[in-house]
């Protein structure tokens, strides 16, 4: 019995030391950004484009068929109602307010977070980071920044990206397959969706978009420096990511709510 | 050489989507298109009672959107609520004897308020206030009173 308690107290020393050292890493990590956002850009740009725009693939057919999902399961349950008219704004809000952020951010987690954390960890067993250490040249700021900012700034995007394109993808099932009215459909959302619920989505995908980016690049640069440990490191970043996402979206939801 | 480029186009492209997606998105699901714009001025109104009006309600004329509620607030001197709503500046004939109702869009609709104008050659300025007001109807009263009807026999 005691030693139960002696195993749960150091598992929760460990849990609460791995948390501290993120928290540390991200401000380490904040605090570079500024100055790595105007002198190397270039860097951050590059991984924009591996990390954002290589995902768009994922990230448009996704979205295609959530919205498209969406449209049938709403238009099926809206009937019962006589309310289909009204397909339009059950979309629009759970989209913009819910499915969008976190299914985006799960995604990325999965698309790109795992990249960000294999490349890093890889880097970290192939003596890389120690390389440019022996060359004065601090990887945090060489190679971590750039991969986060890179991705925090992808993730708010591609998230506005995935919005849209499930919101045609319902419109295309809604409209031009279940027969709802196509002015009826648009003009319906637009009294009960206020701006503030866009922005909703937007806080929540760029809070996602920097937790996802500083666990990925954190397991990575911690990574055990063998194959075992950057294998360990992307399957953690994924599990980790999709437990944080969904835990901060009640969190968010409940404070802006 | 070639390969950068490559990269820098889809850098561009792709930031350019993300922003352009997010734009589409905030004119096309919300009203701030139909949002009023430009010159405003402020106007008042008492209720007996506002139902379940909310701010940035629309202020409707002939049934065409002319201004916003921008507040809500309750007069403890006069029990009564005051409703204060901003109106285009381009919409300055609006006589002054003009009445005010709080009315229910559709069924299920949100409430909103409808100015039916008046005959008065003198028009409605800033902070003006309406005098004539019909306040919202309020479903338990209604059945209420049908009940009460029903009681006389009538």
């Amino acid at each position: 019995m005691n030693r139960l308690f002696v195993d749960l107290w150091y598992a929760f020393r460990n849990f609460l030391e791995t948390f501290g050292a993120m928290q540390l890493f991200l401000l380490r990590i904040l605090a570079y950004s500024p100055k790595t956002l105007f002198t190397r850009f270039r860097l951050i740009s590059h991984e924009i484009y591996s990390i954002g725009a290589m995902s768009l693939v994922i990230i448009l057919v996704c979205g295609l068929f959530v919205g498209m999902v969406l449209g049938l399961q709403g238009y099926d349950t809206l009937s019962q109602f006589g309310a289909e008219e009204g397909l339009g704004t059950a979309v629009a809000l759970s989209l913009l307010k819910e499915l969008g952020p976190v299914l985006t951010a799960l995604l990325f987690a999965g698309r790109a977070g795992t990249a960000l954390a294999a490349e890093i960890g890889l880097m970290r067993a192939t003596d890389q980071l120690s390389a440019m250490e022996l060359m004065a040249v601090d990887p945090v700021r060489r190679v971590v920044v750039p991969h986060f900012l890179g991705g925090a700034i992808s993730l708010p995007l591609l998230t506005a990206i995935f919005n849209m394109v499930a919101l045609f993808g319902a419109y295309i099932i809604g409209v031009s397959m279940m027969g709802v009215d196509s002015g009826a459909f648009w003009s319906q959302m637009r009294p009960y969706v206020e701006v503030a619920d866009v922005m909703e989505g937007v806080v929540k995908s760029i809070v996602f978009g920097v937790a996802v980016s500083v666990l990925a690049v954190f397991e990575g640069y911690n990574a055990f420096p063998t194959a075992e440990g950057v294998s360990r490191a992307t399957t953690r970043t994924v599990v980790i990511s999709a437990i944080v996402v969904l835990i901060l979206d009640f969190m968010i939801t409940a404070i802006l709510i | 050489m070639k390969q950068t480029r490559v990269v820098e186009f889809g850098t561009g492209m792709f930031v350019l989507l993300g922003f352009a997606s997010l734009f589409f998105l905030i004119l096309k699901t919300t009203d701030v298109q139909s949002d009023i714009r430009g010159e405003t001025y402020e106007i008042t109104a008492r209720f007996e009672n506002v139902g379940d009006l909310k701010l940035r309600a629309p202020v409707t004329m002939a049934g065409v959107t002319i201004g916003r509620v921008t507040a809500i607030s309750f007069d403890s001197e006069r029990l009564e609520a005051l409703v204060t709503m901003r109106i285009a500046e381009k919409f300055d004939k609006i006589p002054s004897d003009t009445d005010a109702s709080i009315l229910t869009a559709g069924l299920i609709g949100g409430q909103y308020i409808g100015l039916s104008p008046g005959f008065s050659e003198e028009y409605l300025a800033d902070n003006s206030e309406i005098q004539i007001t019909h306040s919202a109807l309020v479903l338990e009263n209604l059945i209420g009173k049908f009940l009460v009807k029903l009681g006389e026999g009538g």
